[in-house]
């Protein structure tokens, strides 16, 4: 027996289209910190407009998503099981938040801000293209518990 | 150059946390006698297994979940007197909260009174659920 309170899937994707994303992500923001505030800015930017496509579009607008159909997918079997798109979305999301604090670290001349904030989403991206690990899944959870009860001490656990 | 000590340092946390991540994901963990709480039908809103319950943890964003719930319900459909439950836990914050749940996908496995009496914390792996039934089965709760 089993029951499931869990609505149905509107979109399905590829799983290995967002790992590959990440992967491209990765690099994109490394080149970016290793370039630093000032001639990483393009890389920057580059990598914020594919987040804002790929959270407030949707994964088939995110540009890596897309390369990744037109080139790899058709070289490769087709894959064993479809994956909910939700997940690979709302990572996108948490993905631009950093990105665009690391560009407001650069336009408020915060070297360090730019560093912090891409930084963090080069851990959350790395995780995902190595471990195919959503950081940014499970803090949606915390969110959603410190955002119902913010005076509430969090039990240990 | 302060670019390149942070690639390095980004990196290194990625893999440190991912691997730790992979060594402890999916394990069952017996969950210590003075923290042992009991759910029943009332609460979770359906029935309890005869022999044993999975009180699976959910999220809309986790993947994992998805895994682990196919997992839980084959494992569920093979023996009689379980049952599996599948909470979106955004719709149960006063669970999430009473049994610390801190991401999704979390398992809780209650014995036949309800116990909880395993916990499994990311992607089940499939040695661990049956470890852990087993031990719930061959030991019923007093």
């Amino acid at each position: 027996m089993s029951s499931e309170q869990t609505t149905p899937t509107p979109e399905l994707v590829d799983p290995r289209g967002p790992r590959f994303g990440a992967a491209i992500t990765s690099v994109v923001l490394a080149l970016a910190i290793i370039l630093g505030p000032g001639w990483g800015l393009p890389l920057l930017i580059l990598q914020t407009v594919a987040f804002a496509a790929g959270a407030l579009l949707g994964l088939s607008y995110q540009p890596y998503s897309w390369l990744y159909r037109r080139t790899l997918r058709p070289r490769l079997a087709s894959p064993t099981e479809l994956e909910d798109a939700r997940p690979p979305r709302f990572a996108q999301a948490v993905g631009l938040v950093f990105a665009l604090v690391a560009l407001a670290g650069v336009l408020v001349s915060l070297p360090t801000l730019f560093y912090l904030a891409a930084g963090l989403a080069l851990v959350a991206a790395a995780l995902n293209a190595v471990f195919n690990y959503c950081l940014g899944c499970e803090l949606y959870l915390l969110g959603k518990r410190l955002g119902t009860r913010p005076a509430r001490t969090v039990a240990n656990g | 150059m302060t670019g390149v000590w942070i690639v390095l340092g980004a990196l290194v946390l990625a893999l440190a946390f991912g691997g730790y991540r992979q060594l402890g994901d999916g394990r069952a963990k017996v969950e210590r006698t003075g923290r042992q709480s009991h759910l029943d039908a009332a609460r979770l809103g359906d029935e309890l297994g005869e022999q044993a319950t999975f009180v699976q943890f959910s999220a809309v964003v986790c993947a994992p979940c998805r895994t682990t719930h196919r997992l839980l319900s084959e494992v569920a459909a093979e023996e009689p007197g379980l049952a599996h439950i599948d909470i979106n836990a955004e719709t149960r914050l006063d669970l999430v909260d009473e049994f610390g749940i801190t991401r999704t996908p979390t398992v809780l496995l209650l014995d036949s009174g309800g116990v909880v009496r395993h916990r499994i914390v990311g992607a089940a792996r499939k040695s661990e659920v049956l470890g852990a039934l087993q031990q719930l089965v061959s030991r019923p709760a007093a």
